[in-house]
């Protein structure tokens, strides 16, 4: 069955072309010559030298980073804590409640979260601006890194939280040196999350932004209602180029890690 | 002048390091134990013994702190334990399944336990490597769990909990992962060092060979209750039920009636069949139900039919062969099956029954245990 058969091709290349072709021609014309996007003039990398000279692109993008750092360190913290309560702690009054409630806003369209709580800002009278993107963005990006932290959680041999109270940790111990390092991995591929997921969100920052925190998507969208421009071709760009490094990196170090965790425990049982 | 024998539990004047006192514990409408007595003794090495789900992983739980009692008291050194949190108690556990810090290395594993008292640097030092040292580890202190082989994360884990000089150890399975061979060698090493460090151990485990070999004294549990609490040669010769003789090792069981006199008890067991006569020290009503167990090593097997009591006629149905012993399976007339063993001291070529043979079987008037129960 692991021949190739000629329908396999085809169904691999529509595939792989339905979700990468789009993004390949933008990667093209980001080095087109002309001003025009759908007329190629040659390979220039002059929209990439413009793009560094506009500075609304460059505050806007330094307005997302903030954003979203703020935002995936906030929602690390309480995700994995709302993650271990709900694994951890079996009963407790209102349990069922609280998790169900966690997970609503996963469910929960991005209009309607942006709405409430732009409506909620209003009603406090909170001036809008980088804080109220991070409140926001916390709100649900904490939902999914919850969901990230409990799944190992699960996973997780409860004897060893056990062994650490037996040798005398006290709980906040057991949690800071023993599930802690071991949950690590899930907690900065939460954090990872939440930070993509703070990078792209364009509709929930546009009903919490205020005038002087226009975040990056907000940028690009308000732009493209003007004409798509190559710098902007170019920018998106420059974002592929660093998930993809991203993700290539990570995906190579968790995979390096497993095989020679593999080959020492192999050698292990030899000796 | 006669040495002393190890036995604290016969001695009035020794107080317990552990009283269960009247200890229920009940999750939901399952109760797991079921009203327990039970003192352990300073130095013993004590075998929690049965099935699994019979209670006592809980009962070890309770000690180790991470079960409360639903009712009754548990006292350590003549303290209740009840409020004590876990991480307060001089009781160290060695997990089942070894429960090692898969982040941190088999040093750093052992010194955990002394990091948290906040003892002093070079004490914490000396204290792991006397520990890696009774357990042979001190080429592997720089290695991490996974990798080290199982046998030696076993001595880890028992380094681990050894390492704050508890009074208590409590082992759950600490054998069961380990193939039959390490097992066996395990059991003494874990022997040595409970006689050098002059710990209390107690053991949970559902293998009766270890808890026979390792204990001072066993406890048989059964459904959340105590069934018998001996050393393991009055568990084996002198069982106080069936399920008790049944559960360790091998056993012919023979019900009938009781006919007493004295200290001998006469078993109807069988129409037409001669009583069995059997020494007790048991009183039994007359007619009362009762039941001979004997032990298949203390039955004898001969083709000429023995004098004395206790003879039965058969024939070979089935021959275990086990190298150093043979169990036969000798039908009687009655359907009765009953297991005779004998040592194989000639070679096999001239073993002197085989199947179908007419064979007699004997025992002596001491050899079986009457039982009420």
């Amino acid at each position: 069955m692991n021949r190739l058969s000629p329908f396999n091709v085809v169904s691999l290349t529509l595939g792989f072309a339905f979700l990468y072709l789009p993004m390949v021609i933008l990667v093209i014309y980001s080095f087109n010559e002309s001003k025009l996007v759908t007329v190629w003039a040659g390979f220039s990398t002059k929209w990439y030298g413009e793009l560094v000279r506009n500075e609304a692109f460059l505050d806007a993008a330094l307005v997302t980073l903030q954003v979203a750092l703020l935002t995936s360190t906030l929602a690390t913290i309480l995700g994995t804590c709302a993650a271990y309560v709900l694994i951890r702690m079996h009963r407790f009054p209102g349990r069922t409640l609280f998790s169900g409630m966690i997970y609503a806003p996963l469910v929960m369209p991005d209009v309607i979260l942006g709405l409430s709580l732009l409506l909620l800002f209003i009603g406090l009278n909170v001036d809008r601006g980088v804080l109220t993107i991070v409140l926001a963005h916390t709100t649900f990006a904490m939902c999914y890194v919850s969901v990230v932290v409990s799944s190992r959680l699960v996973a997780f041999d409860r004897s060893l939280e056990e062994a650490a109270l037996d040798l005398g940790a006290t709980p906040f111990q057991t949690f800071r040196l023993v599930t802690l390092p071991i949950i690590a991995p899930a907690v900065i591929s939460g954090w990872l999350l939440a930070f993509t997921l703070s990078l792209d969100d364009l509709v929930i920052a546009s009903f919490t932004a205020g005038p002087s925190s226009t975040t990056l998507p907000m940028k690009i969208f308000s732009a493209v209602r003007l004409g798509v421009s190559p710098e902007i071709n170019a920018l998106s760009t420059i974002m592929i180029a660093i998930v993809t490094v991203g993700v290539i990196t990570a995906s190579l170090v968790s995979k390096r890690a497993a095989v020679r965790r593999l080959r020492e425990e192999k050698a292990a049982e030899r000796a | 002048m006669p040495q002393k024998i190890f036995a604290p539990w016969d001695d009035p004047d020794e107080t317990p390091l552990i009283r269960f006192q009247n200890v229920s514990k009940r999750f939901g409408d399952f109760t797991a134990i079921d009203a327990i007595d039970l003192e352990i003794y300073a130095r013993e090495f004590f075998a929690l013994l049965g099935p699994s789900g019979c209670g006592k992983t809980t009962l070890m739980r309770m000690l180790a702190g991470f079960e409360t009692p639903s009712s009754g008291k548990i006292f350590l050194s003549g303290q209740d334990i009840a409020p004590v949190p876990p991480n307060q108690r001089a009781v160290n556990m060695m997990f089942q399944s070894y429960a090692l810090f898969p982040h941190l290395s088999v040093w750093d594993n052992i010194a955990f336990g002394l990091r948290r008292e906040g003892r002093a640097r070079d004490e914490i030092d000396a204290r792991v490597g006397e520990m890696l040292k009774l357990t042979r580890l001190e080429k592997f202190a720089r290695r991490k769990p996974h990798q080290i082989s199982g046998g030696q994360r076993q001595r880890v884990a028992l380094a681990r909990s050894l390492a704050k000089a508890p009074k208590l150890l409590l082992l759950d399975e600490p054998l069961g992962a380990l193939d039959k061979k390490l097992r066996e060698e395990t059991q003494f090493e874990l022997m040595d060092i409970q006689e050098t460090t002059g710990t209390t151990f107690v053991i949970v485990t559902h293998d009766q060979e270890e808890a026979m070999t390792v204990a001072s004294r066993v406890a048989v549990m059964d459904e959340g209750r105590l069934i018998q609490v001996a050393t393991p040669d009055r568990i084996y010769e002198a069982p106080a039920s069936v399920y008790v003789a049944d559960f360790i090792g091998d056993v012919n069981i023979i019900e009938g009636k009781a006919h007493q006199t004295g200290d001998r008890v006469q078993v109807d067991w069988a129409e037409g069949q001669p009583a069995l006569a059997a020494k007790t020290t048991r009183d039994f009503s007359l007619e009362q139900t009762c039941y001979l167990a004997i032990r298949p090593e203390k039955v004898a097997i001969s083709a000429e039919k023995p004098s004395g009591a206790n003879v039965l006629s058969g024939e070979v149905l089935d021959i275990a062969y086990l190298g150093n012993l043979s169990t036969y399976h000798v039908k009687l007339p009655t359907g009765h099956v009953i297991k005779a063993q004998q040592a194989n001291t000639r070679r096999i070529a001239r073993r002197p029954f085989t199947w179908e043979d007419k064979v007699w079987v004997s025992w002596t008037e001491s050899a079986a245990v009457v039982l009420d129960r």
